[in-house]
C-alpha cells in the first residue's frame, strides 16, 4: 500500500464554465466544461485521456463517448456523493500499474434545474418501509442521525448552527459561491424549520454544477502546466443505505474505514493536516465525520468549528471553499471538495488562502454517512 | 377516498408476511435459526451470521424512541397527512430498528425523548394494507 503513496498527482481541475442555476444546459454540457476546463489547467489534451471515471447519472462510456476518445480503462462506481473521492483512489491504482496513464474524473449535474434527471435505483426498499411514513429526501434521514447525536453527547442546535457560520464566512471570500453575506448563529436558528433539528440554513444548497479532477503518475506531472499536487494516502469504505442498517447512529463507520487505510498509506496522523475539506450536506455531518476519523473523542467535533478555529485564519481552516452549504452543491458533491484542496496546495485561493498549506485532508460521504472516501493530498514529494 | 399516504410499493415476496401480519393487526419480524437473532428488513440470508434458515416471529410491539424529526414539509405529494408530523426510528425490543412515524404525541421536540417507551398501533390505509406506527407507550 505504501508503493501507492504519491505514485500519482492531481495535474488538473476546474468546474464548469458557471455553477449555480443552469436550466439551459444538460448534465452532458456541465461533464464536458468541467473535462475541458480541467484538461486545460493541466496543460494537457482531451486527447491524452485513456482513463474516464464518472458517478451518478451517466456511464463512463457516455462521457466517453462525448470527448471523443476510447479509454484503456473505465469505472462507474456509484455509491453516493463521495464516489469522485473514491475514484481518486482507483485512478491511482489503475495508473499506478500503467493501466492508464491519464485518467479524468468527471461530475456533471442539473441537481437544481433537473435538466434530463431521471431516478434510476431499486425503489423496493424505500417504497415498503420509509414512503408510506413521509421519509424521503436527504434531510429527513439526516434529521435522524443528528437528533440522536444531539440526545447521546448533548449537542445543541446552537452549535450545528456554528458549522453554517464558519462555512459561510469563507463563501464571502470565494467569488463563485452562491451565497456570500456573513450569518450569525441567530440568523441559522431563526431561518425557516425544514425539519427540526435543521432550518433551511443547516441544509447544503440545490445547483447545477460540473468538476473534473485530471490525475497522471508522478514522473509525467513534472511536465504539466501547474505545481503537482500527490496522493499520499486513499482510502474508501462503505456500511450501508438504508439508515435502519447504520450499526451506530452517530458514529460512521464507513468514514472510519475509509480514514485509517487512507492514513495508513500516507503515514499521517490527524494532528498532521493543516488544511480540511468535508462533505457538508448538512450541518452536523463535518463534526460527525471528524469524530469518525479520529480527530477527536466522540461528540466533540462541533467544538473544531467554533469561532477561531475553522474560520479564516483559524488553526485548522475547514470548508474553504464555502462548502455545499454556501458554496455549490449539485447532488454529488463530491468533485468539489477535491478541486479547492488542489487550489488550495497550488497557492491560488486569493483571499482565502491558507498560508502555507501542505497537507490536506478531504473526506465524503455518500447517502447518510453511508459511504465514504479519504484523501491525504499534499505538494511535498 | 385515497389514502391519506404512499402506499409500500413494491410489495415485495420476502416481505409478504411482514404486510399479511399487519393486516391482522400483528407485527411480524423474521428471525434467523442460526443465530437466534432477529432482522429487519426481510431479506433471504440473515445479516448478522449469513445463514439461509430464517422464521417469521411476532413482535411484542414493544420498543424504544431511537430517534426522532419533526417534519415541516414532506416532497412525496402523495403524502398528505397534515405536518408537522414526527418521523420516528423505532427499535424493537426484539433489536431491528424500523422507520415510523409517532402518533398520538404533539410534535413538539420539547415533548418528545429519545429512548422513551413505544408501541405499536396499526392504521389501516386500504383493505390489503395496514400501516405499523408507534406512540408513547
Amino acid at each position: 500500500m505504501r508503493a501507492l503513496s504519491s505514485s500519482v498527482c492531481i495535474v488538473g481541475v476546474d468546474e464548469s464554465d458557471e455553477i449555480g442555476t443552469l436550466p439551459g444546459k444538460s448534465q452532458l454540457t456541465l461533464h464536458l466544461e468541467a473535462v475541458h476546463n480541467a484538461v486545460r489547467d493541466a496543460g494537457l489534451r482531451i486527447s491524452d485521456i485513456d482513463g474516464v471515471f464518472t458517478a451518478g447519472q451517466h456511464s463512463p462510456a457516455t462521457i466517453a463517448e462525448a470527448l471523443g476518445v476510447i479509454p484503456r480503462y473505465v469505472d462507474g462506481t456509484t455509491v453516493g456523493g463521495c464516489s469522485f473521492i473514491i475514484m481518486v483512489g482507483h485512478a491511482m491504482l489503475a495508473l499506478h500499474h500503467g493501466l492508464c496513464d491519464v485518467a479524468v474524473i468527471s461530475h456533471g449535474e442539473s441537481g437544481r434545474s433537473g435538466v434530463g434527471v431521471s431516478p434510476r435505483r431499486d425503489t423496493a426498499l424505500p417504497g415498503q418501509f420509509e414512503a408510506p411514513y413521509g421519509f424521503g429526501g436527504a434531510p429527513t434521514y439526516f434529521g435522524l442521525v443528528t437528533t440522536r447525536h444531539m440526545h447521546e453527547h448533548g449537542t445543541t442546535l446552537e452549535q450545528w448552527a456554528q458549522v453554517a457560520v464558519s462555512t459561510r464566512a469563507w463563501a464571502a471570500l470565494n467569488p463563485k459561491a452562491k451565497h456570500r453575506d456573513p450569518i450569525t448563529v441567530r440568523d441559522v436558528l431563526a431561518s425557516r424549520p425544514v425539519v427540526w433539528p435543521f432550518n433551511v440554513l443547516n441544509i447544503c444548497l440545490v445547483t447545477d454544477a460540473g468538476g473534473a479532477v485530471v490525475l497522471t503518475r508522478a514522473e509525467r506531472a513534472r511536465d504539466c502546466a501547474k505545481k503537482p499536487v500527490y496522493v499520499r494516502g486513499a482510502g474508501e469504505g462503505a456500511e450501508h443505505v438504508m439508515l435502519t442498517q447504520m450499526r451506530d447512529l452517530t458514529f460512521s463507520e464507513a468514514t472510519r474505514v475509509s480514514g485509517q487505510k487512507a492514513f495508513a498509506m500516507a503515514g499521517v496522523g490527524p494532528a498532521d493536516f493543516d488544511h480540511v475539506m468535508l462533505y457538508d450536506a448538512f450541518t452536523s455531518g463535518p463534526p460527525i465525520m471528524l469524530e469518525s476519523l479520529g480527530f477527536c473523542a466522540r461528540g466533540e467535533g462541533v467544538h473544531l468549528f467554533e469561532e477561531g478555529r475553522s474560520t479564516p485564519g483559524g488553526r485548522l481552516p475547514i470548508n474553504t471553499n464555502g462548502g455545499g452549504l454556501s458554496y455549490t452543491h449539485s447532488g454529488m458533491y463530491g468533485i468539489f471538495p477535491i478541486i479547492e484542496s488542489v487550489r488550495q496546495l497550488r497557492g491560488e485561493c486569493g483571499p482565502r488562502q491558507v498560508p502555507g498549506a501542505r497537507l490536506s485532508l478531504v473526506n465524503g460521504m455518500g447517502g447518510m454517512l453511508s459511504a465514504a472516501g479519504t484523501l491525504v493530498l499534499t505538494n511535498e514529494t | 377516498m385515497d389514502p391519506p399516504r404512499p402506499l409500500p410499493t413494491p410489495i415485495t415476496p420476502e416481505a409478504r408476511p411482514y404486510w399479511d401480519g399487519a393486516r391482522e393487526g400483528r407485527l411480524m419480524i423474521p428471525r434467523c435459526d442460526a443465530c437466534g437473532k432477529a432482522f429487519m428488513y426481510p431479506r433471504v440470508l440473515c445479516p448478522h451470521c449469513g445463514a439461509r434458515e430464517i422464521t417469521w416471529i411476532r413482535a411484542s410491539g414493544r420498543g424504544r424512541l431511537f430517534s426522532f424529526e419533526i417534519a415541516h414539509q414532506i416532497l412525496n405529494r402523495a403524502f398528505k397527512v397534515k405536518t408537522p408530523v414526527v418521523l420516528a426510528m423505532v427499535e424493537l425490543e426484539e433489536g431491528p430498528r424500523l422507520l415510523t412515524n409517532l402518533v398520538e404525541v404533539e410534535p413538539d421536540p420539547a415533548r418528545l425523548r429519545c429512548d422513551m417507551p413505544v408501541e405499536v398501533v396499526f392504521e389501516r390505509l386500504t383493505d390489503e394494507i395496514t400501516l405499523p406506527m408507534f406512540r408513547p407507550a
